[in-house]
């Protein structure tokens, strides 16, 4: 039933009837797209009629194909009539000729170093903005946290205890595994170095030290964010686009009491908790490949921790920990907040903050790790 | 030419676990109609119209949307079915990730084999239709007010010249004067290419001027099916004061 379109051209001098025959569909018309117009210029014409009558179907595709013809012979200076329309068919066209774009649609050609310049520029002041409502940010966070510390009652203790439970309890099976390998590495690579020169027990500080003044809370710090970095993001972020953010702001409601500091509450509390979970797991991990590589017991290894390895370098690991804390939940509910109304960005402000949080828990340690060493701690 | 069903639905049942929606709902479409689902807040008319587009399943009874049961289709048959209706989402429904004019094309793109320019010059054409200014086209849905994002999101299930169109409230968020210039545009559609629509609509203007016939549903049953002019002799109380 659906014949190919076809165009037939009946030429009397000056005049030419153009027939349009066969089903002007979508599925059949892309044959005849292939030109601008399959009727080759000819001088002599000067007016064309379009002839309908024959036309078994149509769409509005073939009929903008149509207008497309007729609109090119019309530029060409030519005089297009259309005749034997039916009725519906005439609405159509009516509807389709007022419709029909009369703008060019130009597209847009870079030039690749204006393009990539113009990039640079773009980058450069994105970051300086994004810097600015960082400080704006963590400003404000600063404001709230201190309102809310002088006025105790204030601070929502069920939403801050359910992301203890989210961000800290849940994170406790994953930490305790990563924890464990990573004693059993060190241990592992240790034992092999030490065992040269029969310095066996030395394994003792080695795990124990490097454990929990640097691993443990840098392991744990990296795993939450991995783990509530994202998802703070994505929760604030999808409660903006769901204007559940606006809403709370109309009623009073303030997003810091609400979103933020309940987050950054419970990051700040629970992640000295997981570290000490860490860093006793990375301790039995080395333990177990001292006892089994070095014949170094349990009871040799416990009795040397408490002999040659000082509390500071416990404390210090508990020290960082809540400044970890701190940073993931800031700069987790920082790129939440910057998640506007795509679905796009969700994507791609989780991933930032993640990488971001990260970046910044290592930073962190670096810093403090050479400031402590420098001070003789 | 002989009258044909686009939509028949039989003694449709609807569970939410517990919670009965329908309880042997059933109506016919014939083609060319624009035919409305009403009903008060939570009586499933929403919920009716997903089933048709297969975006829910239903738990007993059955429909048929263009002779294929949807609850029975194949992957093939489901595909085909999917090209020949058009769908407005209540709120447009747009991917954000893609421009207004990409949104219209990316059907066409994928489901048809013509050349670049003619699509694009064709979902100019369909958002013009819609009564959008060409420089929405190069816009991100983020960037449009809720009734543009619905213009748009018309504009997208037109762009393949479906036989049936589902509507979703599609006047609600417009303003009197684009909702009727919307409901217009609809009936000229009807009249110019065949279409039928089904629609989900509280907009009492629509109701009177663009409806042919329609459902009024409630308490889990059709209340009422038929056009304004039925409605106005029926003697239910209930159903009179529904339309004020």
């Amino acid at each position: 039933m659906k014949q190919k379109p076809s165009l037939r051209l009946d030429i009397q001098e000056q005049t030419a009837l153009v027939l349009l025959q066969g089903s002007w569909v979508k599925e059949r018309i892309a044959a005849l797209c292939k030109t601008d117009i399959p009727i080759a210029p000819s001088r002599t014409i000067q007016s064309y009629t379009f002839d309908f009558s024959s036309i078994a179907d149509f769409d509005t595709h073939g009929i903008m194909l149509i207008l497309h013809f007729a609109k090119t012979l019309e530029k060409r200076g030519q005089t297009v009539v259309f005749q034997g329309e039916s009725p519906s068919m005439q609405q159509l066209l009516h509807i389709c000729d007022t419709h029909y774009p009369v703008e060019e649609i130009e597209e847009k050609k870079g030039i690749f170093v204006l393009d990539s310049l113009e990039n640079v520029g773009r980058q450069s002041v994105e970051g300086y903005r994004t810097l600015a409502s960082f400080f704006s940010f963590t400003g404000e966070l600063t404001h709230a946290c201190v309102a809310a510390v002088l006025k105790p009652l204030s601070i929502r203790w069920k939403a801050t205890l359910y992301h203890i439970e989210q961000s800290g309890a849940g994170a406790i099976p994953i930490i305790l595994l990563t924890s464990f390998l990573i004693g059993i590495v060190i241990a592992y690579q240790g034992a092999t170095q030490l065992e040269k020169f029969g310095a066996n027990i030395f394994i003792v500080e080695m795990v124990t030290i490097s454990s929990v003044r640097e691993l443990a809370p840098l392991l744990t710090a990296i795993v939450v964010a991995g783990r509530s970095a994202s998802s703070y993001s994505a929760q604030i972020g999808v409660m903006k686009i769901t204007d559940e953010v606006d809403a709370m702001r109309s009623m009073g409601f303030s997003p810091w009491d609400f979103l933020v500091l309940p987050r950054l509450f419970a990051l700040i509390v629970s992640l000295p908790l997981l570290v000490f979970f860490a860093d006793i797991v990375s301790v039995f991990g080395g333990m177990v490949i001292a006892s089994t590589k070095l014949d170094v017991s349990f009871v040799e290894f416990i009795d040397r921790i408490k002999q040659t390895v000082a509390l500071k370098h416990l404390v210090i690991g508990f020290i960082k920990a809540p400044i970890f804390g701190a940073i993931i939940a800031t700069i987790g509910c920082f790129r939440g907040f910057q998640i506007d109304s795509s679905t796009e960005s969700v994507g791609k402000y989780t991933t930032i903050s993640v990488v971001n949080a990260i970046f910044w828990v290592i930073a962190v340690d670096a810093l403090i790790s050479v400031l402590l060493t420098e001070m003789g701690l | 030419m002989k009258e044909r069903i686009v939509v028949e639905a039989k003694d449709i049942i609807t569970r939410f676990g517990e919670h009965t929606i329908h309880n042997g709902v059933s109506f016919k479409i014939q083609q060319g109609e624009i035919f409305g689902l009403l009903g008060g807040s939570g009586s499933g008319k929403t919920t009716l119209l997903r089933e048709m587009i297969m975006l829910q399943k239903i738990q007993g009874g059955q429909m048929k949307v263009l002779g294929v049961d949807v609850s029975q289709a194949s992957h093939a048959q489901a595909q085909k079915l999917m090209r020949q209706w058009g769908i407005l989402f209540q709120f447009g429904a747009l991917f954000t990730s893609l421009t207004v004019l990409e949104n219209v094309m990316i059907a066409m793109r994928e489901y048809t084999n013509l050349p670049d320019w003619i699509i694009q010059e064709s979902a100019h054409m369909k958002l013009s239709m819609v009564g959008l200014p060409t420089k929405v086209a190069t816009m991100f849905p983020s960037e449009l007010s809720g009734g543009m994002k619905k213009r748009a999101g018309l504009a997208r299930a037109l762009a393949l010249d479906p036989k049936l169109l589902f509507l979703d409230e599609p006047t609600s968020g417009l303003d009197p004067k684009s909702a009727r210039a919307f409901d217009e545009l609809i009936a000229t559609l009807r009249k110019t290419l065949g279409i039928s629509v089904v629609m989900v609509t509280h907009d009492k203007d629509t109701i009177e001027n663009v409806l042919d016939r329609f459902i009024i549903l409630g308490n889990q049953k059709v209340r009422f099916e038929g056009s304004m002019e039925a409605l106005r002799q029926t003697t239910d109380e209930e159903l009179k004061n529904f339309l004020n």
